[in-house]
C-alpha cells in the first residue's frame, strides 16, 4: 500500500515561503508527476514527503498515518536522486543491497533480492563493478535498482533523467514507466520537462511559485487547463494567447488557442491575418511563427509538410470548439 | 585550443622539471654528503662535491654523544600523539561544520585559521610561564598538547574541505536507505573520507615531526625530540657541520621514509578537489 495525502503542507526557509500550503491526494499505485518551472518548489515538496526536510506546517499522511515527525528511514519510501547518489566505494551489488543490509536481512536473502532486481534492470553482468566503471544510463539503473529492491510504499524520483542524453532519456522514460506499472508501486516523479510529465504520468501536479496550480490527468490539463499558467505551461509549442477585441467577442479577457488548433489558410481567408516570420519544416510537422500585427506573434502547427515560407501572408482560423477562455485574473471560464 | 606536445617541448619541460626538482632537493643532498665528510672537508672552500674522504665517523660520534633512540622515541610520541588527538577533536568539528553549517561557520573557520597567523613567539612567555606553573616543561604531555593545539586549525580546515567534497545526496541516499547516523558514519562516510583522513594524518605527522619552535623552547632533555637533538650540535663550542649534518640526517630519515612510501597519498590529499 502506498497512499499519500498532503494536508496544508507548508515550508519556509526563514522568511521565504517555498511551499504555500499544498493539498494533494495520491492514490495507491498511481504515477504522479510534479512539474513546474525551476524554483517552483517541486523538489522541496518531494523532499518534504521523503522526510529530508521538515515541514513548517501541515500534515503528510502515508497510508493514513501522519509521518511529519517520522525520520526518512522509517517512512518506507525510496528515492532516486538526480545525481544518482551511488555509494562510490561499493560495488553495484553493495549499492543495491545497502538498504536491505540496513534492514538487517540475512545475507543470502539480500543476494537473492539484489540479483532479482539486477535481472529486471539488465544489470547482472555489472554486479561486481564500481559505479565509476559504469555509463550514465547504467548508473541510473543502479539507482533505480536500489529503490525497487526494498519494495517501498512509494518511489520518489527527483529529476532522475535530466543527466542523460536525449536518446537515452526517452528509453529510460519508457523503462521507468513500464517498471512502475509492472510493480504497481506508487510513484512521485519530479521534472521540469513537460514532455516527461505528459508521457509518464497518470496524474500531473502543476506547481508554480510554491502553489499547486492544477492537479489532473495529462489530457485534462491539456484540454481543460484551469488557468493561464497551466495553459501556457502544458503543450508544446506553447498556447497562443490573444487579448483585446478578439477575446472580448468571446466574452473573455484572454483567449487561448493551441498551435495545432489553428487552421492555416492562404491569405484572403477569414481569421487572423499575418506574415510568416519563421517557418520550421520538420517533415512530420510544420511550425509557422506568424507576425499577426496587433495580435503579436502567433504559432501555428500543421501536421505534415506545408510549403509556405518566411514572408508569405497567411490567415489563421481558430477551431471554435478548441478556444480556451480566461477571465481578468487568469482563471479559466467554463461554458 | 589544445597545446601541441612536440618532442622538443617535452624534452625542454622534462629538463626544466628535473632542474627545479634538483634545486629543491639540493640542500638535503648537501646535508647527507656533508655528514660523510670530515669536519675539515665539511666547510672547505671550494667545497668538494663527491670526491672527498668518505667516513662514517660522524655517525659514530653522534651515537656516542647523544641518545638517538630516546629522542626518536620522543619524536614519535609527540608527533604521533598530537596528531591522533588533533584528529579526534577535528573529525567531529569538521564534520558538524561541513554537514550542518550555520551562519557563523565561515567565521569560526576563519577565526581558527587566524590563530595560525600570529607568530608563536608572541605567546612564548605566557605559555612558558603557564607550563612552568603546571610542571609541564620538558614533559611529553606538554609538547603533545601544544603541538596538537598548534596544528588543530590546519587539521580542521583540511578535514572540512574533504568532508565538504562528499556529496550531500549520497548521505541522504543512505538516510533513505534506512541507515542511522551511526551506520551512515561507518558504512558510507568513513570509507569515503579515508583518503582525506590519511593525507591529513600524514601531513600533520610531518608538521609535528619537524616542529622546532615549541619543542626547542619547552624541552631540554627528557622530553626532547629530534629537533632538540639536532640543535644540540649547533651550540656553544662552535659549529660542527659534519656532525650537525649527521644528526640532521638521522633526524629526518624516519619521516623521509614515511613520506617516500606515502607520497601518492600525500599528493592526492594536497590536490584533492582541485581538479574535478
Amino acid at each position: 500500500m502506498g497512499q499519500i495525502t498532503l494536508q496544508g503542507v507548508q515550508k519556509s526557509f526563514g522568511p521565504v515561503h517555498i511551499i504555500k500550503g499544498a493539498d494533494l491526494d495520491i492514490a495507491d499505485g498511481s504515477f504522479v508527476v510534479f512539474v513546474g518551472p525551476s524554483g517552483c518548489g517541486k523538489t522541496t515538496l518531494l523532499r518534504l514527503i521523503a522526510g529530508l526536510e521538515d515541514v513548517t506546517g501541515g500534515a503528510i499522511l502515508i497510508d493514513g498515518k501522519n509521518v511529519v515527525d517520522t525520520p526518512p528511514a522509517k517512512r518506507g519510501l525510496s528515492m532516486v536522486f538526480q545525481s544518482y547518489a551511488l555509494y562510490p566505494h561499493m560495488s553495484v551489488r553493495g549499492n543495491i543491497g545497502f538498504g536491505l543490509k540496513m534492514a538487517g536481512l540475512a545475507k543470502d536473502e539480500i543476494n537473492r533480492k539484489v540479483e532479482a532486481a539486477a535481472a529486471t534492470l539488465n544489470l547482472t553482468p555489472y554486479l561486481e563493478r564500481k559505479p565509476r566503471e559504469l555509463s550514465g544510463g547504467q548508473r541510473q539503473r543502479v539507482a533505480i535498482g536500489r529503490a525497487i529492491v526494498r519494495e517501498p510504499k512509494a518511489f520518489l524520483f527527483d529529476e532522475p533523467l535530466s543527466n542523460l542524453d536525449a536518446a537515452l532519456r526517452v528509453q529510460m522514460r519508457i523503462e521507468v514507466t513500464r517498471l512502475q506499472k509492472q510493480l504497481g508501486t506508487t510513484a512521485i516523479y519530479v521534472t521540469h520537462d513537460q514532455v516527461e510529465a505528459m508521457t509518464m504520468a497518470d496524474k500531473i501536479v502543476v506547481l508554480n511559485g510554491g502553489k499547486i496550480e492544477q492537479y489532473g490527468s495529462p489530457l485534462q490539463l491539456y484540454e481543460r487547463p484551469a488557468n493561464l499558467f497551466v495553459a501556457g505551461f502544458i503543450g508544446s509549442p506553447k498556447m497562443n494567447f490573444v487579448t483585446g477585441e478578439s477575446a472580448a467577442q468571446k466574452g473573455a479577457a484572454t483567449i487561448g488557442v493551441r498551435p495545432e488548433h489553428l487552421k492555416i489558410e492562404r491569405d484572403g481567408g477569414g481569421g487572423w491575418q499575418g506574415t510568416i516570420a519563421v517557418a520550421e519544416h520538420l517533415g512530420s510537422d510544420t511550425f509557422l511563427y506568424v507576425d499577426a500585427g496587433p495580435l503579436g506573434m502567433l504559432t501555428a502547427r500543421y501536421i505534415g509538410e506545408l510549403s509556405l515560407h518566411a514572408g508569405d501572408r497567411v490567415s489563421l482560423v481558430p477551431d471554435p470548439a478548441r478556444i480556451h477562455r480566461f477571465d481578468q485574473s487568469g482563471n479559466a471560464l467554463r461554458n | 585550443m589544445a597545446r601541441k606536445s612536440t618532442t622538443r617541448r617535452v624534452v625542454v619541460s622534462t629538463i626544466g622539471a628535473w632542474f627545479f626538482g634538483f634545486l629543491i632537493f639540493f640542500p638535503i643532498l648537501w646535508m647527507v654528503l656533508a655528514s660523510f665528510k670530515t669536519e675539515l672537508e665539511a666547510f672547505a672552500i671550494p667545497p668538494s662535491f663527491l670526491f672527498f674522504h668518505w667516513t662514517t665517523e660522524n655517525y659514530a660520534t653522534v651515537q656516542e654523544r647523544s641518545d638517538y633512540v630516546l629522542h626518536a622515541m620522543n619524536s614519535i610520541i609527540i608527533a604521533g600523539g598530537s596528531t591522533l588527538i588533533a584528529l579526534l577533536i577535528a573529525i567531529p568539528a569538521a564534520w558538524s561544520m561541513a554537514f550542518s553549517p550555520t551562519k557563523r561557520t565561515k567565521d569560526i573557520l576563519l577565526w581558527m585559521l587566524s590563530t595560525k597567523m600570529m607568530p608563536p613567539v608572541g605567546v612564548l612567555v605566557p605559555i612558558y610561564l603557564i607550563y612552568k606553573s603546571f610542571g609541564l616543561l620538558d614533559s611529553r604531555i606538554g609538547l603533545v598538547f601544544i603541538l596538537c593545539l598548534g596544528n588543530l586549525p590546519i587539521v580542521i580546515w583540511m578535514l572540512f574541505t574533504y568532508f565538504k567534497e562528499i556529496p550531500r545526496d549520497i548521505l541522504e541516499a543512505a538516510r533513505m536507505d534506512g541507515a542511522t547516523i551511526g551506520r551512515e558514519l561507518v558504512y558510507v562516510l568513513t570509507p569515503m573520507a579515508i583518503p582525506g583522513l590519511a593525507s591529513t594524518l600524514l601531513l600533520n605527522l610531518i608538521l609535528a615531526w619537524n616542529e622546532a619552535f615549541w619543542t626547542l623552547n619547552l624541552s631540554t632533555s627528557n622530553a626532547a625530540p629530534l629537533t632538540t637533538f639536532i640543535a644540540s650540535y649547533s651550540s656553544p663550542e662552535g659549529l660542527f657541520w659534519a656532525k650537525l649534518s649527521a644528526a640532521s640526517t638521522l633526524a629526518i630519515a624516519p619521516i623521509l621514509v614515511l613520506g617516500w612510501f606515502s607520497q601518492k597519498q600525500l599528493v592526492r590529499g594536497l590536490t584533492f578537489g582541485a581538479v574535478k
